[in-house]
């Protein structure tokens, strides 16, 4: 891929190449909406679909992930504790509950999804379904 | 919103710093909270995607400054094709109103969250006194 060709500065170009996408429409058109936290990122690596979301503080157990058709839907909460006789200095940290679904223009393999935790960054590889994929089609 | 208890999107700020980084890449300012307690100050800051080798944490001159960064690696061959954060590294300092034992500060990464303890140094713990 052209943009990662030079090895300096690579990392702001891709920074810069996320930015440029920021508040593209390219999921508006879906009508499961939900609340915008956790934000996403989608990504696209060959043919199929990588979504990553940056989730701190939220433990596996707490995160839930369901899949039917195009949609995706993530909830969970997230807990933030003080001990009990802590004299709060600054708080910038934010405890709730989400509730997210993300539709995507393309189909999914359902069954071969993979999901990783790590880090607070959850990955979800979704495959796109083959029926899916563009044919190629030969000029005669 | 209708559930308040419900999770907002916290903007990432970008790091305005008097040094430039010597790296051309953009820094954030990592969400922090920094409470007390009799015996230490605990700092927790969310620093998603670091692993616990790129963390770097020192105090020197009472300042404390906590620098994570995250490996670009894990994003070759991605292609971004909507987007809603930015990714960057975290760096951020704070000037320490209390004297810290700077051999006892203990870290822990967990889930994207690095906790740090602080231990106050001895003269600086309240001393109880009593009136006779």
């Amino acid at each position: 891929m052209a943009m990662f060709r030079d090895p300096f500065g690579t990392f702001l170009q891709f920074q810069q190449a996320l930015d440029a996408l920021r508040a593209s429409s390219w999921l508006e058109s879906s009508t499961s909406g939900g609340g915008p936290f956790p934000p996403v990122n989608v990504f696209r690596k060959g043919d199929d679909i990588v979504i990553l979301t940056e989730l701190p503080g939220i433990r596996k157990a707490d995160l839930q992930i369901h899949v039917k058709g195009r949609t995706i839907r993530l909830a969970g909460a997230k807990p933030v504790e003080y001990g009990e006789k802590a004299s709060l200095h600054r708080r910038e940290r934010l405890a709730g509950s989400f509730d997210r679904a993300v539709t995507l223009p393309v189909e999914i393999d359902a069954d071969r999804i993979k999901a990783e935790y790590r880090d607070g960054i959850l990955a979800l590889y979704l495959p796109r379904a083959e029926r899916d994929k563009p044919k190629a089609i030969t000029v005669a | 919103m209708a559930d308040p208890q419900a999770l907002a999107v916290q903007e990432k700020k970008e790091l305005v710093s008097k040094e430039e980084q010597t790296v051309p890449a953009r820094y954030y300012v990592q969400i922090t909270d920094i409470y007390e307690t009799d015996d230490a100050l605990t700092v927790v800051m969310e620093i998603p995607g670091v692993e616990k080798k790129d963390v770097e944490v020192n105090v020197e001159n009472d300042v404390l400054r906590v620098e994570g960064r995250v490996d670009f690696t894990k994003y070759e061959g991605l292609e971004p094709l909507y987007t809603e954060y930015n990714v960057g590294h975290f760096a951020r300092s704070f000037t320490l109103s209390n004297r810290i034992d700077q051999q006892q500060i203990a870290a822990q990464l967990e889930d994207g969250v690095l906790t740090l303890m602080l231990k106050k140094a001895k003269e600086a713990i309240p001393r109880k006194i009593a009136i006779g």
